[in-house]
């Protein structure tokens, strides 16, 4: 048993590594509208934004209020590098502007991890809100460097191309947040295999215990700060070149939710979590934004549901069918999964219903005679009103019997499973 | 002589106007197995966490190994080689049984805050996580979450992350509390073992353990050392049999 090795090569790790490598490089080949590559690389640079916050928040037990401050004050240095290699004055390669907004993420993170990282708990998410209305209120206090409301905008179209690149096209903007991505993703996660990062979980879960075997608690939250403001920085950047301009929405408390939100849907108890958080976030907020007024409370809805039924995230959701499927069992699931989701639907569409229909007449502006699912009515008449709260109704009973039922097959599943083992 | 591995120098302790530890001196020697006794409230945890750094004396001295340690950080006195268990199981629950015993061996193979090596590729660490999990009687259980472990072996594992960093000086904080009768002579064994050639002080209500493994016996009673010497002598005592074996018959009558 002592002499077990670990195979010299793990083969599922390198394949996953590549096939995430190989999502990146052929999605905008399969998404080609120009919606979807705007979308994938907003997407992009809000999973190193929540990678980041993972490490806090799931590594290191830091519930953050303000990890916006590292991002936004990363993003506001890049563009004033961009704006002084656009005047001459910097010579300095575009590509690499990340690292600039990630040394400022990092000095940012000295300075502030110094107080914040003190307490841990209640007190540190306490303090980080405190900093970051503070960086919010001091950005809109210094217009000269931070451009005031209006913030500061730049042209990410400067110096001399490298390799034929101008990061002028929107393509070539994917790629390169796609490469930074990619690269974080791999240091990130390879920072869990180190020895802080290790001792940040244990911290995580027992911080007295970690003081009596030699460490110093408080140093460990701080370096792992430390290093999240530094990728923080970095996605900061990235959305200063995507956007080419910066504002301080980019400090803003909403944002430092933003990034809460995405990172706890996705789930804080694996590396992965995040990454699906951030795909799901950022859909939200631009697809759906473009449908519907309503989004932020689909999103505020979505994020209830999770934290009450699913408290480990879309992860934790996909993890846990990871035995059954091993043990081949996954079948009998398929049923009651795919009940309860076509009684989710209804659920769903009743839902919208409602919510549209309350947005209509609560907007005086706007005309009462709408469409939903290609059905016209008028928001002023019952009829609809009636119709939606029906399937919105039915929708909840149904998904309440279909949860059951999974939850029973489940159960028995479970029950085989462990009567299995020896 | 070489200085004693614990030191006490007119220890007090007091929380508000209680006095809890009242004027202790002590000295434990270097490979010495020292068990500290006394009825329920003596001050016994109290005593373990002024030494192990998680309370600071109100006044009075504290030497590790002849440095004076009052004061510092419970890091800072681990770094020295001191090394504890609770006796409230205090483990890492969602780590696994190997990660729980890699934490205690981490900070002692000098890699310290790294963020540039990988933990998996330091053989020293692994080999001394292996090594500590054989011992304890855990090696089969590696991967399971610690917070699924049953009592028994919590508290193996307890002593195994108190061992795993090498330190000279091991505090048991009652490490047979809530045991059956053989799991506690599996302890007995294993902590005779484990510190093998280290200094160990304890504190156990089991007189059995205390008998079978101590070199020496400290009684405290209501904050004072009232007798210190070997097993016999402590046996034969009349003041520790009137204030701590009078107050455990008292204990047990009205029980």
């Amino acid at each position: 048993m002592a002499n077990l090795r670990m195979p010299p090569v793990n083969l599922g790790r390198w394949l996953l590594w590549g096939s995430t490598a190989l999502l990146f490089i052929v999605a905008p080949l399969v998404f080609t509208q120009g919606f979807a590559l705007t979308m994938m690389t907003q997407m992009g640079a809000f999973i190193i934004f929540a990678l980041s916050y993972n490490m806090l928040l799931g590594q290191g037990g830091m519930l953050s209020f303000g990890h916006a401050v590292y991002s936004g004050l990363g993003a506001y240095f890049a563009v004033h590098a961009l704006n002084m290699i656009g005047k001459g004055t910097l010579a300095f390669p575009v590509m690499l502007l990340p690292l600039v907004g990630g040394s400022a993420g990092l000095v940012f993170g000295v300075l502030f991890g110094y107080v914040t990282t003190r307490k841990a708990g209640t007190t540190f998410a306490m303090i980080s809100l405190g900093i970051g209305e503070l960086v919010h209120a001091c950005v809109l206090m210094f217009p000269r460097f931070f451009g005031g409301e209006g913030g500061i905008s730049t042209n990410r179209v400067v110096g001399h191309p490298f390799l034929g690149l101008t990061f002028g096209p929107a393509i070539q903007v994917y790629y390169l947040v796609a490469f930074w991505c990619f690269a974080c993703m791999i240091a990130m996660f390879a920072l869990t295999q180190t020895p802080l990062g290790r001792m940040a979980n244990a911290v995580r879960d027992n911080p007295e215990r970690a003081e009596f075997v030699g460490y110093d608690t408080q140093k460990v939250r701080f370096l792992q700060l430390v290093l999240a403001g530094f990728f923080a920085g970095i996605s900061g950047a990235l959305s200063c070149i995507n956007f080419e301009i910066v504002t301080d929405e980019n400090v803003s408390a909403l944002r430092s939710g933003g990034v809460l939100l995405a990172t706890f849907i996705g789930g804080t108890g694996f590396f992965f979590g995040p990454i699906i958080g951030s795909v799901v976030f950022i859909f939200f907020v631009v697809a759906l934004s473009g449908f519907t007024q309503a989004w932020l409370l689909y999103l505020g809805l979505f994020f209830l549901a999770m934290v009450l039924y699913a408290p480990g995230g879309i992860a934790s959701l996909l993890m846990m069918q990871l035995p059954v499927i091993r043990a081949g069992r996954f079948r009998r699931l398929l049923v009651p999964y795919l009940l309860a989701l076509a009684a989710g639907l209804v659920a769903f569409a009743g839902l919208i219903g409602v919510v549209e229909m309350v947005y209509r007449i609560s907007d005086a502006s706007l005309d009462s005679q709408m469409s939903l699912f290609g059905v016209g009515f008028d928001a002023k008449s019952p009829q609809p009103w009636i119709a939606f709260a029906l399937l919105l109704a039915a929708g909840l009973v149904a998904l309440r019997l279909a949860a059951g039922h999974v939850g029973e097959r489940w159960g028995a599943i479970h029950n085989e499973l462990q009567g299995s083992e020896p | 002589m070489s200085a004693a591995a614990i030191e006490l120098r007119e220890v007090n302790k007091s929380f508000g106007k209680t006095q809890i530890i009242n004027g202790v001196s002590l000295a434990i020697e270097r490979g010495e197995r020292h068990a500290i006794i006394g009825p329920n409230g003596a001050g016994k945890s109290t005593l373990f966490n002024l030494i192990s750094g998680r309370y600071e004396p109100s006044s009075g001295s504290i030497l590790l190994n002849g440095e004076d340690v009052t004061g510092l950080k419970p890091f800072q006195i681990n770094r020295k080689g001191l090394s504890r268990s609770f006796q409230i199981t205090n483990i890492f629950h969602n780590l696994s049984v190997y990660e729980n015993i890699r934490c205690g061996a981490l900070w002692g193979s000098g890699h310290k805050y790294s963020f540039w090596h990988r933990v998996g590729g330091l053989h020293q660490v692994r080999h001394r996580a292996e090594e500590v999990m054989e011992r304890i009687g855990l090696a089969p259980r590696r991967n399971m979450s610690a917070g699924t472990l049953s009592y028994a072996e919590q508290r193996a594992l307890e002593i195994g992350i108190t061992i795993a960093g090498g330190a000279n000086v091991i505090l048991l904080d009652e490490p047979t509390a809530g045991m059956s009768r053989t799991e506690t002579a599996h302890a007995v064994e294993l902590i005779r073992q484990v510190t093998e050639g280290r200094t160990l002080v304890m504190v156990e209500h089991d007189m059995g353990v205390v008998f079978d493994l101590a070199d020496r016996i400290s009684v405290l009673v209501y904050g004072e050392v009232i007798a210190s010497g070997p097993p016999p002598d402590i046996r034969a005592n009349a003041q520790v049999k009137e204030a701590y074996l009078g107050a455990l018959h008292g204990e047990n009558n009205s029980a």
